[in-house]
């Protein structure tokens, strides 16, 4: 009991005659790295959206440890370790790409900080560290809202991993990324991850990813899971193949 | 930084030497800093996108503040007078603050435009407290037990605005530079994202919200004491879109902007009024015209090619 790290149970929620969300249940243990795929329009966003309290469901519960995070605000699930990168990059456009990491690593220790500089040594220092990690190093004193959309998707993740979480959330990480690319920053990503000892939850479509990085997967149809196993496994699945496989 | 420092001190300088050289400007230039006050608390709320339609409500409240504490509480002291006002607009602005800062856009504008106009119509109605549409006349405050003659008061005025200018812009300015003033920006170009770093906007946008209505609050206290009188009309709309019209043409980059702004339109007021009355309107429109054509930051941008930096990152334009 004690390694399950968040705890989805039930969860609904619908959106006109939509159901986006139809009785999800998942769980997830300490360290692991599972993929989420499912065909567009499955309810993948939906559940990280439900997970993070950006939307609230209709009924259900979800749990980080043993805390119920179910009714909770985006930020105060944010404080209590879930970060999020999203599946179109959420970033703080007329800032530099290391003011926004740098934003994210002030706001873990709380922002009431008012008349110390958000540009201090130690933050700067531990900001382009990461961006180090993350191949952005030479992005730092671009405004992010002029990145490219690969490297902005990226730069959302490098904001979302400088919360330290103990969870993390991926909405497509490789989306914006051209398929030569893809692996690379995979590695990348899973150093960062694995350095930081981070959880995470990840939505992809490329399978090739998927068999490769995840540790478990999680297959998405019609706002519930259909099926979930390990990659190799699920792969097999004649109904994965028609729904999933097929169509993504 | 040198450079910007060096520039701010002589511009500083020559407000504190413009009275000498012509004595009618330090009235002028008095109520200029008043305002600017007020202009840089509505440039603060323009960092985070939300346009206060409402502001010199706050700077009426100062103003009515430091009069109603000197005619009814019989506080004389200057300092007191001062620092009384800006606290209870603070007090104000963290009241109304909390509900006004739910709102964005439109709705933001036009419930300070809504709230600021009830104001209007207390301090207008409100006979036994603010002196109906008469105003309150405040008389000349006393300095540290010394009474003072209104001109010599007036001069003390002056220097202690100008001092104020660089105390407070100075602490504006460490805000601004802090994680609380780039949450400030931030919840303008993405509060999704804000509220995912576990920051909340509500209380990021109240917190620059108090601090703005304090500045407009010191604002309109230098100017009762200046005026000698406060009137209802401070609080009308049209001195608010004025004071949002100060913030724009000046630059809300920097600190610097809104009190350039406010210098300018005081200036170009005196004269207008003094040679042609008429074309005052026309002056600052085509000022505002050049503004926002030429000057995306501003006269502030001017301002910073005399200091030579670059335009800064993080720090919105208009
Ligand atoms: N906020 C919303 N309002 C209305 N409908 C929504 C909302 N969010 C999601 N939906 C609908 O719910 C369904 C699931 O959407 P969701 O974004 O979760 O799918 P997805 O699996 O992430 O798809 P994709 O692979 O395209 O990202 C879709 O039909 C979508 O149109
Ligand atoms: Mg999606």
């Amino acid at each position: 009991m004690s390694d399950v790290l968040l705890k989805a149970e039930n969860l609904e929620v619908a959106f006109g005659g939509v159901k986006a969300a139809d009785g999800v249940n998942l769980t997830l243990n300490k360290g692991e790295f599972v993929a989420i795929i499912g065909p567009n329009g499955s309810g993948k966003t939906t559940f990280l959206n439900l997970c993070t309290g950006y939307i609230r469901p209709v009924s259900g519960h979800v749990w980080l440890g043993d805390k119920e995070i179910t009714r909770m605000a985006p930020r105060q699930i944010a404080r209590r370790g879930i970060a999020r990168a999203f599946q179109i990059p959420q970033l703080f456009t007329d800032h530099t790409v290391v003011e926004n990491v740098m934003l994210a690593i002030a706001s873990r220790e709380g922002i009431w900080q008012a008349l110390r500089p958000l540009d201090r040594r130690e933050y700067r220092a531990e900001a382009l560290e990461l961006l180090e990690l993350l191949n952005l190093r030479d992005h730092a004193e671009t405004i992010a809202g002029t990145l490219p959309e690969g490297l902005r998707k990226l730069a959302d993740v490098t904001v979302a991993m400088a919360l330290r979480p103990q969870l993390l959330l991926l909405d497509e990480p490789t989306s914006g990324v051209s398929a030569l690319e893809r692996f690379p920053l995979m590695d990348t990503l899973m150093k960062a991850m694995k350095a930081r000892g981070v959880t995470a939850l990840f939505v992809e479509h490329d399978m090739e990813i998927v068999e490769n990085y995840a540790d478990r997967v999680v297959v998405w149809n019609a706002g519930t899971v259909m099926a979930e196993g390990a990659p190799a496994e699920v792969m097999k699945d004649p109904r994965v193949l028609e729904n999933v496989v097929g169509v993504a | 930084m040198k450079r910007s420092a060096l520039v701010t001190a002589a511009a500083l300088l020559i407000l504190a030497l413009a009275p000498l050289a012509l004595p009618f400007l330090q009235f002028v230039l008095t109520i200029a800093i008043a305002k600017g006050f007020a202009a840089l608390g509505v440039a603060l709320l323009l960092r985070a996108g939300l346009i206060s339609l409402g502001h010199a409500m706050f700077y009426a409240i100062g103003a009515y503040a430091a009069a109603f504490m000197a005619t009814t509480l019989g506080i004389t002291d200057f300092a007191l007078l001062i620092i009384g006002s800006t606290a209870i607009s603070a007090f104000f602005g963290v009241l109304f603050g909390l509900f006004l800062v739910r709102y964005r856009a439109i709705f933001f504008a036009m419930l300070n435009l809504a709230v600021s106009m009830v104001i209007y119509a207390l301090a207008s109605k409100l006979y036994g407290i603010t002196g109906g549409t008469d105003g309150l006349r405040v008389a000349v405050p006393t300095v540290f037990g010394m009474t003072l003659e209104k001109s010599s008061f007036d001069g003390l005025l002056y220097y202690t605005a100008i001092v104020l200018v660089a105390l407070l812009g100075y602490l504006v300015h460490r805000y601004l530079k802090s994680p609380l003033g780039h949450a400030l920006s931030a919840v303008h170009s993405n509060e999704v994202r804000l509220e995912y770093l576990g920051v909340s906007a509500w209380s990021t946008l109240l917190t620059a919200y108090g601090i703005s209505a304090a500045l407009a609050g010191v604002g309109g206290a230098i100017a009762a004491l200046s005026i000698g009188h406060v009137l209802p009309e401070f609080a009308f709309w049209t001195e608010s879109g004025h004071l949002v019209l100060t913030a724009v043409l000046g630059g809300i980059a920097g600190i610097a902007g809104p009190f350039l702004g406010s210098v300018f339109l005081e200036i170009v007021h005196t004269v207008a009024v003094g040679y042609a009355a008429e074309a005052w309107n026309m002056i600052v429109g085509i000022a505002l015209l050049v503004v926002i054509f030429f000057l995306p930051r501003g006269l502030f941008g001017l301002f910073e090619r005399l200091v030579g930096r670059k335009s800064t990152d993080g720090e919105p334009t208009l």
